[in-house]
């Protein structure tokens, strides 16, 4: 194998246009399959969600599951494409265990839908991604590689479970994506997190990329600067998670302009992503090029949306992410800069729920932008999956406003909540986190720390009043944080006559 | 002239996981060529006013309702198995050696 030298990312962008094409495929969260009425639960044991006809026994025949066309059609809807008024189902020839039948059902030259768009934000600039094609087909079962280190180079056999076989897959493709320049990674993150809200807000699948619910597949290819002709491309395949698909095209870049520097050849295939290299590798090699042989799938008839369906399903579609942000920012009264931030870590949905449960938008804001993201960020996991509700968020916020919590104790409670020891009540109680309001108590510890305190006591006596900051400090840590603040400053200044 | 080529034939052969003899490209080139020729007559006899169909049956939007219908069990579904593994399909090696 050749050693390949990389140019650097930024060297590559002087020299080189990258052209980006995505295509992504979204499995369907139907009860039942594609083709057949088998279950469609994720980790179910191994060929417990098999029958006949997605096991391709002989005699077996396909029917297309309601559920998945309207879906399908659906998205195309959202993505602004046209819905084919007929189309049919083909066959995919190919030789490979996991599908059993030796063929997917796929769609080829008639897709259910097609030239649509989605238009995404990077940078604080929109750029309209086109939509070539969104079509149905249906998924395929997991091999397990025995032997040669569990891949499938050098692999002794395979063990085949087919729970996956039939499920519905949309495959969503775009056009080439040109004149991004040095933002391609950026766009193509942007592009899978836009499609994967879509998604999402239709409510047609978890869109679980670790799950692989959501694939995506990165088409580069550099094109030298001042020319027109493209250059070849390669697929990574599979590539499983948001941060993935920004670091594979980045690395890809970087791969293939090493290459062309170099005086090569891009070679057309298809790479794999890995994870901890943050690299691509060539995938199943020295194969011949693919020949398909496509044809209409002869046992299931073909699909000819009526354009009323079509209206009906319209009605149905929801407000989409892009106009829900542009509403919420308007409400919200933020920046661009401000909405983008939140976007960008996934605050908007619990922003949003934790304003339903009472909280004023700019209190929810401050907790979930600042010391939860804070919390997310050192555990490493994602906002949406800390251990706190937006409900029990709302609470912590109008605990501070009644003034029974200061932001400190505040923080301690949110801690108490992560860490399972309730709500925000019950962590206040256990732990014993209300301010001191005891006018009693508190004008105890101001004497005491006015006596121990003397020098900056004097100060204050004889007009500084700047000194007072540093016997408020002490009050509260006296009080070990609970003392309200703005209380024991007043109750410093009346005592030494500053007020 | 064959409908098929020999070529042709040796290319879906590989394609099927099929080894075939030299005698054997020989002998279903010219069987297929036959069966090729039959199904080309077809379009002799189609006038232009008809348009080329896939399908049978003049219907269309046939879909079954998105519900679960009972599973085999995982002996059922291995039952014709060679080699059945933990419950799953054993199958020879998918690369070749390189």
């Amino acid at each position: 194998m050749t050693v390949e030298t990389l140019t650097s990312y930024d060297q590559a962008l002087t020299r080189y246009e990258p052209v980006l094409g995505m295509e992504t495929h979204v499995e369907l969260g139907t009860a039942s399959k594609m083709f057949c009425g088998c279950p469609t639960t994720f980790g179910a044991p191994p060929n417990t969600q098999v029958c006949p006809v997605c096991l391709g026994l002989p005699g077996s025949l396909p029917v297309a599951n309601a559920m998945a066309i309207e879906s399908t059609i659906r998205i195309g809807l959202a993505l602004n494409c046209s819905i084919a008024s007929w189309c049919r189902f083909a066959r995919k020839n190919y030789f490979y265990p996991d599908m059993p039948k030796n063929y997917q059902i796929s769609q080829y030259d008639e897709p259910l839908c097609s030239d649509g768009y989605l238009d995404v934000e990077v940078g604080g600039e929109t750029i309209r991604i086109e939509i070539e094609r969104v079509h149905l087909e249906e998924d395929t079962g997991k091999s397990t590689h025995m032997g040669g280190a569990g891949r499938i180079q050098g692999a002794d056999y395979s063990l085949v479970d087919y729970n996956r076989a039939g499920i519905p897959l949309v495959e969503i493709v775009t056009k080439p994506i040109t004149g991004t320049g040095a933002l391609v990674p950026e766009v193509a993150r942007a592009y899978a997190t836009e499609l994967r809200e879509v998604m999402r807000s239709l409510g047609v699948s978890d869109v679980r990329m670790e799950e692989g619910s959501m694939r995506c597949d990165v088409n580069l290819s550099l094109m030298p600067r001042g020319s027109s002709t493209w250059g070849t491309r390669t697929e990574t395949k599979n590539v499983n998670s948001l941060r993935s698909v920004e670091r594979a095209v980045r690395s890809e870049v970087e791969r293939q302009a090493g290459v062309l520097d170099a005086g090569g050849r891009i070679v057309q295939e298809t790479r794999h992503f890995h994870e901890e290299t943050g690299t691509t590798t060539p995938g199943r090699s020295k194969e011949e090029a693919q020949d398909y042989r496509y044809f209409p799938e002869p046992d299931l008839l073909p699909i000819a949306p009526d354009p009323a369906w079509i209206e009906e399903l319209r009605a149905t579609l929801p407000e989409l992410p892009s106009t829900r942000r542009r509403r919420l920012q308007a409400e919200w009264s933020l920046s661009d800069l401000d909405m983008a931030a939140m976007h960008n870590i996934g605050a908007i949905p619990l922003v949003e729920q934790t304003v339903a449960a009472g909280a004023p938008a700019a209190d929810a804001r401050k907790w979930w932008m600042g010391e939860l993201a804070r919390r997310a960020n050192e555990s490493g996991v994602a906002l949406s999956d800390l251990a706190i509700t937006p409900g029990q968020v709302a609470r912590v916020g109008a605990l501070v406003a009644e003034g029974a919590l200061n932001d400190k104790l505040a923080r301690q409670v949110i801690e108490g909540v992560l860490a399972g020891e309730g709500d925000p009540d019950a962590v206040v109680a256990a732990r014993g986190l209300k301010i001191v309001s005891d006018e009693g108590a508190l004008s105890a510890i101001v004497d005491q720390v006015i006596a121990e305190n003397a020098d900056a006591a004097e100060k204050v006596r004889n007009g500084k009043v700047a000194a007072a900051g540093a016997l408020v400090g002490a009050v509260m840590k006296a009080s070990r944080g609970q003392a309200d603040a703005g209380r024991a400053r007043a109750l410093i200044l009346e005592k030494l006559g500053a007020s | 002239m064959s409908a098929i080529t020999r070529d042709e034939v040796a290319h879906l052969a590989r394609l099927s996981r099929l080894a075939l003899t030299e005698d054997e490209l020989d002998h279903f080139a010219a069987q297929l060529g036959v069966i090729l020729e039959s199904v080309a007559r077809v379009s002799e006899v189609a006038a232009d006013d008809i348009p080329p169909s896939s399908h049978a049956l003049p219907l269309t939007n046939v879909f079954r309702p998105d519900e679960r219908q009972p599973s085999l069990t995982p002996d059922q579904a291995l039952a014709g198995a060679p080699a059945p593994e933990e419950n799953r399909f054993r199958v020879p090696r998918i690369l070749e050696e390189e």
